[in-house]
């Protein structure tokens, strides 16, 4: 039996993958990062529809639920994208400031 | 003579830069630089009409940024000593001379501007206390201990405005000289300076709610870098 929450999670999963994809056509991620993120969508399709495949790996770490265990790792896993985000966006407003510095001087000139 | 220019970030300061800029030539500062700070008032243009020498930011990018800026170019220019001046008529051009004295004796190479070393400063209680939250802050950030340490009047010779990088772009920037001065081990000294509370000037200073912003600001980039 298939589940309502099956099917909506099962189109997202999909549409991500689609997406992943049309981003590697276009070169905006390097392979690493194609493989990467369809590895995390297919890996939520599976959990999503063999829920018991977590439960040796929740008992590996002693949790008592299989979902916990994914919980926890999407947690996780998404603190540490959004610390890359911040960085990467520091990173970028330096830049920029130097382009609009340059500008102003050369402008002067 | 050393060759002196005075770094002026501004950012919607047409109604008081002009008479800043008039201020400073009256004391004889030729090479006035203005930043504008992508203003939407017309700053630029009335700085200009003054008689500086106004670089336009073409994106609003902070006063850190400006005040970068404005240092590049006088350091490409040749200045020998950088004066940073608030655009809002807040300092009184008459101490720059104070100001450069220490650096033009070779005693030091950055001098600080502080309002509180001055006996019967006017400042207002709660600006009062805020600034001292500053510099107990300070204190823990970067270990020096100053009287005032958010004060926009400091005077830097070339070699140590060479050494200096403003990386951060919007107010921390002042916390973050000081903790480069440190780090850098440069030679520093504060000087009492008064400062002028025109109702002009309280208004476009930074609240007390914003400190408590930059200060989170801060705590949280020296995790980062």
């Amino acid at each position: 039996m298939v589940s309502l929450l099956q099917v909506i999670v099962i189109v997202f999963v999909l549409f991500a993958i689609t997406r992943v994809f049309f981003r590697y056509q276009d070169k905006m991620i390097n392979t690493f990062e194609l493989v990467f993120w369809s590895l995390i969508w297919i890996a939520v399709a599976v959990v999503l529809f063999v829920p018991t495949i977590t439960e040796p790996i929740a008992r590996l770490f002693n949790v008592g639920r299989g979902i916990d265990i994914a919980v926890y790792f999407s947690i996780v896993l998404l603190f540490y994208l959004v610390f890359r985000l911040y960085v990467k966006l520091d990173t970028m407003n330096n830049e920029l400031t130097k382009v609009v510095r340059k500008e102003a001087v050369k402008k002067r000139k | 003579m050393p060759k002196i220019f005075i770094v002026i970030p501004a950012y919607n300061e047409a109604e008081s830069i002009s008479q800043v800029i008039r201020g400073l030539r009256k004391e004889g500062y030729t090479n006035v630089v203005v930043v504008d700070d992508c203003s939407s008032d017309n700053t630029a243009e009335t700085a200009r009409k003054a008689g500086a020498a106004v670089l336009e930011h073409v994106i609003n990018r902070g006063q850190g940024a400006a005040l970068q800026t404005g240092t590049d170019y006088a350091l490409e220019k040749g200045a020998d000593i950088i004066v940073h001046f608030d655009a809002d008529g807040q300092h009184d051009p008459k101490e720059i001379k104070d100001m450069m004295d220490p650096i033009k004796k070779g005693k030091v190479d950055v001098t600080l501007g502080s309002r509180f070393l001055r006996k019967g400063s006017n400042v207002p209680l709660l600006k009062r206390v805020v600034l001292k939250i500053g510099v107990i802050f300070t204190f823990f950030y970067s270990g020096i201990l100053l009287t005032d340490t958010h004060n926009g009047f400091r005077a830097l010779s070339s070699k140590a405005a060479g050494r200096i990088q403003i990386n951060q772009d919007r107010m921390e920037h002042a916390s973050e000289i000081i903790d480069q001065i440190k780090k850098k081990g440069i030679r520093y000294k504060e000087v009492p300076v008064t400062i002028r509370y025109t109702k002009y000037s309280r208004q476009k200073g930074q609240s007390a709610l914003n400190s408590i912003k930059i200060a989170a600001r801060l705590i949280w980039t020296k995790f980062l870098r």
